[in-house]
């Protein structure tokens, strides 16, 4: 299996961005930033078809628009009174321009075959030359670094902002630091798993480790490491059955894996909760 | 206990209604505790409680956080029974008597996206619970009624996300009050609102006390706002009550001996009492104001 | 996916639109299909957004396309799929949120993993039926050429059993909705009644899936009922507004996908959006008058 050249290849850009995806994952999660991943995705696809349907490589595309929207959803955050109607239908929308320019672009000289739709919604991890892999590895590098050096005053103001901020750290701006990362690791994914399913690399590994401890170190670690599991996990099957995409797999393994986090920790964690709401009600209702 | 009714700084009213009147024209007590016991969540919240209530009557519930003011009125409105001891609402097993209790529950505000109207919201607590169609927009007129009582008029036809806490409130009065209840129960109603609204909302409260002979029962934090209306009192402390009228209940030696610790009431020039010494967090203005900033 | 009727043209003449919009029985059935949708929708969606449950409602739309390809797979319409699978996700979701506690950030990422995998199952579900490639635009993204007499009916059928829930428990909901806990002291069954719509919607989504896709039924479950519910606080003109607007939409994105050669689920989020967007501006021009006259380019600009 590592003979093969396009095995390496998916391994190495697998590697980088589950890595990549694991580690910001954690960070969306304990902001609950969830729906903001599920946003980019809508983006990403648009993004992508848009540059192809206008000429121009579809990564820079990409990369450009998640980055961008990622940063005004930041920027628009708590200013705006968009609610989550307002959010979804805009979104839609951008998927359905998306939509239209496939149909564009398909119909143009450069994508007779709609392999690009495809490819995009479905990620094309199998299908990346030597360079794109060490490009995709190398800008997971970066992004982790990045990540890296904004980490413990991420952690300190996503758990506790206005302590943070009375404490001088800068919570906005890292916040926005966040959100491009957090764009460009969308971007990164929608190589490997595609668009639609990146919110999956996103969030289940993530919401594993959190389910599993709360120490955020360990988390972190916890959940890079599942989600190169579930990475290298899924490739292995979409090498040894070929009809299956690859990034289907690799969501599969990534969600049964979240699926035994939940499990083994709900039979604690059920009475858990359920007392720590008594608990609550309790004291209001004790009023 | 006496014929005449007196507030408790000891002022008269001679044109209310005396609680004689009331019973009279009632047919017994409203509410009746008899060595109630009450147990939430594997603790018993208070035992031995003791209560009447008659028709008519405006009485408030007091006591700290924690004390089981809350618990109270779980327990009138069948939501939780008691550990032991007997329990009557309107003559009748609590859960019974769900048709007549207008019932606020606390702190509920709703916020810019609500766009239901006040005057829909205020028909909801008419026939919100039926089952089909609306077909026949009855009631219309009660619901005009119930708005013009609590003073609603002006916005009533606004979507209530728009409307001020105060304004809000009076809504969600008009609401519990759509259906003629005969009990009126009231969850801290004052609690998110300032300092005029809540002299206002408890005058209105009175009133509506008054004219559409309802007995009002709320819990409130702070006794201060309702003295001049108040025909009783029930003050929870350290799992018991004490029962009576305010000027029975709160002072230094009836909260001392439900305490089992020395408490001060202290009375100000301007007639309001403070508490102080409780094992929990004192109840005067301030504290409830920072703990709702 | 594309119109393929090269020589179909609108024309400034309204009536011969239509004609021409209803000369093909394919075209006459995915008009139907589309106005029961857009009822249904109207309905169910206008619920959903006053409980604040959009999310929900896109959970279970990606679920019905993993139903959709399996159906495929196993030989059974997918129409099928979509409803059983819609419905058994509602199922779910209703008996999970009733169990675990509630804390925000799990929950979202429980939301966006179970939608995922619900994704890649599809996707397995596709591939192992015809390839990826095969047919994945309209499931995801809608199509309204392949439209059947028999689908139609099953829409008319699911429709009103959906209809006949609302009008049943239509009122006892929006007070659980709007005001729980004094719904409940009143006697309403509040788990069961969120249960119980719950299902309804995940019947309405699974219908509006195969006329929007998958991916797109917010076009027409949440945009005409968030614009009715701007444009008026009554219930009933709201209601009816939501349902007038959703058909209203619907057909023009239909037209429009006739005429001109793209695909129906663009014209049709194209469409919900403009007319959310221009009611969303005008409320908040009537809402702060100030913006009019203070700002006079800036209100220009924007509208």
């Amino acid at each position: 299996m590592f003979a093969q050249e396009f095995m390496r290849n998916a391994l190495l850009a697998g590697t980088g961005v589950a890595l990549a995806c694991g580690l910001i994952g954690y960070f969306v999660v304990l902001r609950a930033q969830v729906f903001a991943g599920d946003a980019l995705t809508h983006v990403a696809f648009t993004g992508a078809i848009a540059a192809a349907a206008a000429g121009v490589d579809p990564r820079i595309g990409l990369f450009a628009a998640t980055i961008a929207v990622a940063l005004a959803i930041g920027a628009l955050g708590n200013r705006s009174n968009a609610d989550d109607v307002t959010i979804g239908i805009t979104f839609a929308w951008i998927l359905g321009l998306g939509v239209y320019f496939l149909a564009v672009f398909s119909s143009g000289a450069g994508g007779g075959n709609g392999l690009l739709g495809a490819r995009t919604l479905f990620g094309s991890i199998f299908g990346l030359g030597a360079a794109d892999a060490r490009l995709a590895a190398v800008i997971a590098a970066a992004i982790i670094l990045l990540l890296a050096a904004i980490a413990r005053p991420l952690l300190f103001a996503s758990v506790d902002a206005a302590t943070a901020a009375a404490r001088g750290v800068p919570v906005r701006a890292v916040g926005l630091i966040f959100l491009a990362l957090l764009g460009a690791t969308a971007a990164e994914a929608t190589q490997a798993v595609g668009a639609l399913l990146l919110l999956g690399l996103l969030a289940a590994p993530a919401g594993a480790a959190h389910r599993l401890t709360p120490n955020p170190y360990l988390g972190l670690a916890l959940a890079a490491g599942l989600a190169v599991l579930a990475t290298w996990a899924g490739l292995t099957i979409g090498y040894l059955v070929p009809k299956l995409p690859p990034s289907s797999a690799i969501i599969a393994v990534a969600s049964a894996i979240y699926l035994v986090a939940f499990i083994s920790t709900t039979n604690l964690r059920e009475l858990r909760p359920r007392l720590q709401l008594a608990h609550h009600r309790q004291d209001r209702e004790l009023d | 206990m006496s014929a005449t009714p007196t507030t408790a700084a000891g002022r008269l009213d001679p044109s209310a209604p005396t609680r004689r009147d009331l019973a009279a024209a009632g047919s017994g007590p409203v509410v009746t505790l008899e060595a109630a016991q009450a147990r939430v969540g594997g603790r018993v919240v208070w035992s031995d409680v003791s209560l009447e209530i008659g028709g008519g009557e405006f009485t408030a519930i007091l006591g700290p956080n924690g004390s089981g003011k809350t618990t109270l009125l779980r327990v009138l409105l069948g939501e939780l029974p008691l550990l032991s001891g007997r329990v009557s609402v309107l003559g009748r097993a609590p859960g019974d008597a769900k048709r007549q209790i207008g019932y606020l529950p606390q702190r509920r505000h709703f916020d810019q996206g609500v766009r239901i109207r006040g005057v829909d919201l205020v028909r909801l607590g008419l026939d919100g619970a039926r089952w089909g169609l609306p077909l026949r927009r009855t009631g219309r007129e009660r619901i005009a009624d119930v708005i013009n009582l609590v003073g609603a008029q002006e916005y009533a036809a606004r979507p209530i996300g728009r409307l001020s806490g105060g304004e809000q409130q009076r809504l969600l009065i008009a609401q519990a009050l759509v259906g003629r209840p005969s009990l009126l129960i009231l969850d801290e109603p004052l609690d998110s609102l300032d300092l005029p609204n809540q002299t206002a909302v408890t005058a209105l409260l009175a009133r509506i006390c008054r004219s559409e002979r309802v007995t009002v029962l709320l819990v409130a934090h702070d006794v201060n706002p309702l003295l001049s209306y108040l025909d009783r009192v029930v003050y929870f402390g350290a799992g018991h009550a004490a029962v009576g009228i305010p000027k029975e209940v709160i002072n230094s030696e009836t909260l001392s001996r439900l305490y089992g610790v020395p408490v001060e009431v202290l009375n100000t020039a301007d007639g309001r009492l403070f508490v102080a010494g409780l094992p929990e967090a004192p109840a005067h203005h301030h504290d409830r104001h920072e703990h709702h900033a | 996916m594309l119109s393929p009727l090269p020589f179909a043209a609108l024309s400034i003449d309204p009536i011969s639109d239509l004609q021409q919009l209803t000369a093909f029985p394919f075209m006459v059935n995915a008009l139907e299909a589309g106005t029961i949708v857009a009822i249904m929708a109207g309905v169910a969606g206008w619920f959903m957004v006053l409980r604040r449950e959009t999310f929900a409602g896109h959970t279970l739309s990606v679920m019905a396309f993993p139903g959709a390809s399996g159906a495929l797979l196993v030989g059974l319409p997918a129409a099928a799929g979509y409803f059983l699978f819609s419905g058994g996700a509602a199922i779910v979701i209703g008996l999970a949120s009733a169990k675990t506690g509630r804390r925000r950030g799990e929950e979202s990422a429980v939301t966006g993993a179970v939608q995922a995998f619900g994704l890649a199952c599809g996707l397995v579900f596709l591939s192992l039926y015809g390839g990826v490639l095969a047919g994945y635009e309209n499931l995801l993204f809608g199509s309204f050429l392949g439209i059947t007499r028999g689908q139609v009916l099953l829409l008319a059928i699911v429709a009103v059993l959906t209809l006949a829930f609302f009008a049943l428990a239509g009122r006892p909901l929006l007070f659980a909705s709007v005001d729980e806990p004094v719904a409940r002291s009143s006697g309403v069954p509040i788990r069961r009644l969120s249960a119980a719509f719950l299902l309804v919607l995940g019947l309405a989504v699974a219908a509006t899936a195969q006329i929007t896709g998958v991916l797109l039924v917010f076009a027409l479950l949440v945009a005409p009922p968030a614009t009715a519910q701007l444009i008026t606080p009554r219930i009933g003109a709201s209601l009816a507004l939501s349902v007038i607007l959703g058909v209203a939409i619907t057909w023009v994105g239909l037209a429009l996908a006739y005429f001109y050669n793209h695909p129906v689920g663009f014209y049709i989020t194209t469409v919900a959006f403009t007319v959310y967007v221009l009611a969303r501006v005008a409320r908040a021009l009537i809402d702060h008058p100030t913006l009019l006259r203070r700002r006079p380019r800036l209100a220009e600009a924007r509208v």
